[in-house]
Order: structure tokens, then sequence, then C-alpha cells
């Protein structure tokens, strides 16, 4: 392992040879290294010195620890330039070929040029801090607390390693870098806003919640990294010559993948669909398992967060309940189709936001209404109550029908994401999700979208009927 | 040493390479010849393990492309269409770069590097940027690089395109150097002449198919038949009937030349000569018309092309 790590070592050691002779990496790195530290303590200085004139001494401890993270961060935007050209730069310039052709195995040339690109933004960056930290030290007198000062270093560490990362997927799954920088903006976006939730975060001061940004900034640069050795490979780099966007391509893979063999919807719905849900197996266990994690979660929450007593009576159902929702047409197709089209919504945002951020953001919202219930369930049980009445009155009718669809939903996003981090032989990243897309839309036709409505009729039409009667109503 | 058998590449519906079948031994040179886009290039990435074949397979110095990938392009160097080499390093220090990727002992390797880089005359730049090379050195650079771990395959991809005579011919002098008893070369080139100066066997590619292979006399005798000889005279023909001995076959008449084609030239020629002088010609000269690789190259193109070109009349 060693030995081949070694191999990969050789690229990042010529990359970086290479980089530092160019002076159009050299010049930016230098002035953000010295320059711009020195100008962060100026402003520090200034801003100092200004807002204890003002008796708010506040927004100067708070913001000399947020331009220590700018420091550290703006080296690292050096590394997208970088890695957005490491592979298809050499592609542009003929030079790549000799390199694919070299004994190196296909992750080694990868790990390669990954560090190649971070390496020295990332070495500019912690000259940055440190020179940052020496000059308010002399200058103001500010020392980081030792935990800051390692959240920062690790912050600025996972965020070179996501964006490098990122850009290296780009670089290798393009055939020009001006392809690569405007499908840059998928990373700089997701980015800019990050840093303005991290902004926030400093100057709010809470910094215990870095370590939440920290972790899933290595949980999302392990998966890009993943998706960049699964993908890449040599074939693709020299097989493919341009970039085209071939949307009948895309739509006859997605049909294909669609239809199946199927030729009447009774052939799709008793082969395909079965099919498709026998190839998620392992997907809808975990979705299984993360949906009871959500329940633990919010039953767990109950007792941080105590919902007073008074306010969970179930004696108001006792009365006119049924009236109650009779008045206000409750009773009625447009309140079915309401809930129906609001799940449907739900799911569509999940996968939208799963999308973007390989299934997390989507599974997590998947999760929120068992994290609900698992809430609900808690406080009513610390309130005296019966657990078993909500449920099976409150719950279980419709939940019959919502929860599997919810199952489901949260294994197809999960596999539009793991697509994208497990090769898929002989088949390019686009193709492989496409193919992961067309499933997940035979699953929301043929089983999620009927079975919310199912859900909706029994939400709407039964279960305030079972609830009423259960609470005497 | 390199062995395929109905090796074929496809990118989607588009067939790059149709089943080839080659076989070139150690110390054979092989020169692919085929119009821009035949399949040259892909077959010679197929055979570095670079594109994975589609169908059939390919062994190189006993190695599998596909299942031995690692071996195969440790055993292979190339020369690629284009350079290949980052301007701005040294060019000692790019061969060492390269050196290092083939695992050679750092010793072995500055030896190897002064070596070669003597051999091909450019020792004096070793500290130069590359980028300041003209393209001649450019192309002795990359060749020096396919070089560096004294492979047994050499896979040369157009090695002197798009240069000038002089270091074309610095190049093909090198190529003919590296000739040797166990090293296998294959060359994909355009120029003939270059590939009948330097191939053993000649491979004809078009539209991924291998449509001719030999050595450049099996061809010549394969596609343009028995040799021809033209004879001049001192005067005009006019409307003299020339009669020929049995065994040559007239071809062709001018005023004061005649071409015909022998089937057993040592033993016809000397009848020719006497027959024409006993008719009372007076014979200036009798020669054998040159027969080149590149009328073999044209008219099996033609061949291959002739019922696609009547086909589209057709419809």
């Amino acid at each position: 392992m060693i030995k081949e790590i070694k191999g990969a070592l050789i690229i990042t050691k010529r990359e970086v040879r290479d980089q530092f002779r160019d002076w159009r990496i050299v010049f930016p790195i230098i002035l953000l290294t010295i320059l711009f530290p020195g100008l962060m303590n100026f402003t520090a200085h200034q801003a100092v010195s200004f807002v204890e004139r003002h008796n708010a001494p506040i927004i100067g401890e708070r913001l000399i620890p947020f331009l220590l993270m700018i420091v550290g961060f703006f080296p690292i935007s050096i590394s997208l330039v970088i890695a957005l050209e490491s592979f298809v730069g050499e592609k542009e310039r003929k030079s790549i070929e000799p390199l694919l052709c070299s004994p190196l195995s296909d992750w080694q040339l990868y790990l390669g040029k990954l560090l190649a690109a971070m390496v020295p933004p990332l070495l500019a960056s912690y000259l940055g801090i440190t020179v940052y930290l020496i000059a308010v030290r002399f200058q103001i007198g500010w020392k980081p607390d030792p935990v800051l000062l390692i959240q920062i270093l690790l912050l600025t560490t996972v965020q070179a390693i996501t964006m490098v990362s990122g850009a290296v997927v780009l670089s290798s799954q393009t055939t020009s870098t001006r392809a690569a920088n405007l499908l840059a903006s998928f990373i700089i976006i997701p980015f800019a806003l990050l840093i303005q939730g991290e902004s926030i975060v400093m100057f709010w001061a809470v910094y215990d919640i870095l370590w939440w940004v920290i972790l899933a900034q290595i949980l999302i640069a392990t998966l890009l990294v993943r998706t960049g050795v699964a993908y890449f490979n040599r074939e693709e780099m020299l097989g493919r010559e341009l970039d085209r966007l071939d949307i009948g391509w895309g739509w006859r893979i997605f049909r294909t993948e669609f239809r199946g063999q199927a030729d009447n919807i009774y052939k799709w719905f008793r082969f395909e669909l079965i099919k498709n849900i026998q190839d998620m197996k392992l997907a809808l266990l975990f979705s299984l398992i993360l949906l009871i994690a959500g329940l633990l979660v919010g039953y767990s929450q109950s007792s941080r967060f105590r919902i007073p007593s008074d306010l969970l009576s179930f004696e108001h159902m006792s009365n006119g309940f049924i009236e109650g929702l009779d008045a206000i047409s409750f009773f009625s197709t447009s309140s079915v189709t309401l809930i129906w089209w609001h799940n449907i919504r739900v799911i569509l945002l999940a996968t939208l936001l799963g999308i973007f951020s390989f299934s997390i953001l989507g599974l997590l919202i998947v999760m929120l209404p068992l994290v609900f219930i698992g809430y609900t369930v808690g406080n009513i049980a610390a309130a005296g109550l019966s657990t078993s009445k909500f449920i099976t009155g409150l719950i279980i009718p419709h939940a019959c029908f919502e929860i599997p669809a919810l199952i489901i939903a949260g294994a197809a996003i999960l596999n539009l994401g793991a697509t994208l981090t497990t090769p898929a032989d002989g088949k390019t990243i686009g193709e492989a999700w496409i193919i992961s897309l067309a499933q997940w839309a035979k699953l929301m036709v043929g089983l999620i979208i009927p079975l919310f409505l199912c859900a909706a009729i029994i939400e709407v039409f039964i279960t305030p009927k079972i609830a009423a009667s259960l609470f005497g109503g | 040493m390199i062995k395929t058998y109905q090796l074929s590449k496809h990118f989607d519906d588009f067939i790059a390479v149709n089943q080839i079948n080659l076989n070139v031994e150690a110390g054979e040179v092989l020169g692919l010849l085929g119009p821009n886009g035949a399949g040259k290039t892909t077959t010679v990435r197929l055979l570095t393990s670079v594109l994975k074949p589609s169908h059939g397979w390919a062994k190189i110095a006993g190695f599998d492309v596909e299942k031995q990938a690692k071996d195969v392009r440790a055993s292979v160097g190339v020369l690629t269409e284009n350079h290949g080499v980052y301007n701005r390093m040294p060019a000692g220090e790019y061969l060492d770069f390269f050196g290092q990727l083939y695992e050679i002992e750092p010793t072995v390797r500055q030896k190897r590097i002064q070596e070669i880089l003597h051999h091909f005359g450019i020792a004096r730049s070793i500290h130069q940027p590359i980028g300041e090379f003209s393209k001649g050195m450019r192309q002795k650079l990359a060749l020096a690089r396919a070089l560096i771990h004294n492979p047994p395959v050499l896979l040369l991809d157009e090695p002197t395109s798009a240069m000038d005579p002089e270091s074309a011919k610095i190049v093909r002098d090198e190529i003919r150097k590296l000739r040797s008893n166990d090293r296998t070369i294959i060359i994909c080139t355009h120029n003939l002449t270059e590939a009948e100066g330097l191939a053993d066997k000649i491979a004809i590619i078009c539209d991924g198919k291998i449509i001719a292979q030999g050595s450049p006399k099996t061809l010549k005798q394969q596609f343009l038949g028995p040799a021809e000889y033209i004879v001049h005279f001192s005067f005009n023909l006019n409307n003299n009937k020339i009669e020929l001995p049995k065994g040559a076959h007239l071809e062709k008449k001018g005023i004061d030349w005649l071409i015909y084609r022998a089937d057993d030239p040592a033993k016809v020629n000397p009848k020719v000569l006497e027959i024409l002088i006993g008719q009372g010609l007076q014979v200036v000269s009798l020669q054998e018309v040159p027969q080149n690789l590149e009328q073999v190259y044209l008219q099996v193109i033609n061949n291959h092309r002739e019922p696609e070109i009547s086909n589209d009349q057709r419809n």
C-alpha cells in the first residue's frame, strides 16, 4: 500500500514543482499568504479601536476569529482553479496520454492529482493563518482559544479537500477547461452559502456548531473522493472528445430503464416494479433504519424541549371535533388533493436536495415526519397520557400507507446518491445517474404517489373518525 | 510478442476497431497504415491497455491487455501522436519523472537518462525547459521517454508527422537503430516511404478493419501483380507490330517505348531483348518499373471502398 501511495506522490511532486514554476499560481498564493493576512490584521485593529470607542467591544471580539477563518479560506480558493484544470488541462495540452500509458493505476493517478491541487494552497493557508495570528498577537494582544484554532485548521483543511475533490471530479469528467469552469458553479454556489453560514456561526460565537460543519464536510469530501475514484478511468479520459448535450440520448436511456421489458401496464407493475424493489433491498433496509433512527431522535429530544402538558390534552376532541372539521369542509376531495400534493412536493424537494448532497439532505427531510412523531409521542408519554391511543387513533390509520411510501422514497433518493459514488461497470457517470433517476421515477409513479393518495384519503375520511371514537367524541 | 485475436473496440454504435488479428514476433517491425480515422490510434491505445477491448483479446509480451494492464503498460514504450511533454520542465527532470513512474532505481535511472540523451544528441539540453526545444528535439525527447524503461515493445504513433524532412530523417534513423532481435516495434504512419523503409511487415487498416497484411514484397506481388518492365527505343515505333515471347505480356505502348509484364523475369527478359533486336528494333534501355507501397496502398483502399461507392450510387 505504501509503495502504491509513493507512486501517486510522484505525480504530486511533479505537479507541485510545476505549479511553483508558474507565476500565475505563485503570485496569488504569495499575495493571499502574506499581504492578505496583513490587511486582515489592519482591518481587525481598526475595527477593534472603532467599536471600543463606541462601547461595543463584542463586535471586535467576534470579528477577529471571523477574520481568522477568512484568512484560512482565501488561499484554498486557489485550489479550485488548480483542481479544475488538473485532468482536463493536461488533456487540452495533450500531455495526458503518456501519463495514462504509465503503469500507475487509475486511483494512483487520481490521488496524485488530488493531492497536487490541494497541498500548495493548503500550505499557503496555514502560513496565512500563522502570519495573521502573529500579527494580531503583537498588535492587539489577541490569542485564540486552542479549541477554536483546531476547529479553524480542521475547517480549512476539510474545505480544501471538499472543494478539490469536487473540482477533480469535474475535471476528470469534462473535455474542456471551459466546461469544467462552467460546471464549477456547482461547487462555488454551495461554498458561498456555506461560508455565509459559517460567518453567522463565527459572529454568533456558538463555535460548537463548527464541529457539525466539519463532520458534514468530512462526509461530503469522502463521498466526493469516492465518486472521483469510482468514475475515473483512462478510457473515458481519452475516449470522449466532446461534451455534448444530447437530450435525445438521455431520454432514450431514461425511457428504456423506465419501461424495461414490459409491453403493458400489468407487466410493468408485475415484473419491472417488483424487480426494481428487489434491486433496492439494501437501500430499503437502510431507509427503514434511518426512519427508526429519526423516531428515536425525536423521542430523545422530547425530554429536552418539553411541550407543556396542558397543550396536549385530548379533551377538546370529545366535543364537536367532527363537527368542527366538517364546518371547515375538511371532509372533501380538495382536502385529499391538498394533503396528497403536499406529500408529493416534500418528496420532490427531498429528491432535489438529495441530488446536490449525495442524498444526505434528502434523507434528512424524509426522516423529519418520524422525528416529529417520536417527539410528540415522547411528550405525550411524559404528560402521562395514553401513547397507544394517540398512535392508534391519529397515526396508524394513514401511516400504514404513508410510512411505506417514505421508506421507498428514502431508498430511491439513497439510490440516486449512491450511484454517484459507485462505479457502474461500462457506464458513464451521466448514464448511470439517468438510470437511477428512471428507477426513482418508476417507484414514484408505481408506488409512492399511489400510496400517498391512499394515505391522504384515509387521513381525510377515516383517521378523524377513528380518533373521535377513541377519544370519546 | 504482440498477438491479437478478433480485437475490437466500439464506442456506442461506432466501431473504431473491428476484429483485428495481428501477430508480430520479437525483432519484427510492423507498419500500420491507413487513412485518417481508420483506427490506428485506437489500436495503439488498445495495445497499451488505455482502452479496454469490446471483443477479442490482445497479448503484449505475454500479458493480457485487459487482465494484466499494469504489466502491459510496464512492457510497452509509447510515442503518442502528440509529444505529450511538459513545457516548463527541464528535459532531464522530465525523463526522471517517467523513470520514477516505471519504478527504475535512482542510480540506474540517472545513468539511463544520461545515456539516452547522449544517444539522441540532446545531452547538452538536459537542464533546458522543454518549451524552448525545437519540434524535432521534442520528438526525440518523447522517443527517449518511450525508451526510458528499455521496453521490449515499442508503439510509435505518427513518429515523424508534421516534422521537417531533416528532423524526420533523424527520427527515422533513430528508429532504425532501435531495431533489435528482442524488441518488437509497431509504427503507425501516413508516410508510405517511411513504412517501406522501416517495416518488415505492413498492415493496412481502413474503417477499423485490417484489409491487407504481409511483407512489402508480398503485398506488391499480391496487389500489383508480376513486375513490369519498360523498354525505350531509339526511334518511333509507328505502327510496327511488336511480338513478345511467351511469358511476356504487353501492357502499354508509346511512341518510342513499351511496357510489358514478365511472369518469370530471369527467363523472359533475355528472350524479349533477343526478339526485339531480331525484329530490327534498336533498344536504348530496359528497366523495371518501380513498384512502391503507395500503389499498393491506394489500390487496397480503393478496392475496399469501391463496393461502398457503388452501393451509394445504386441507392
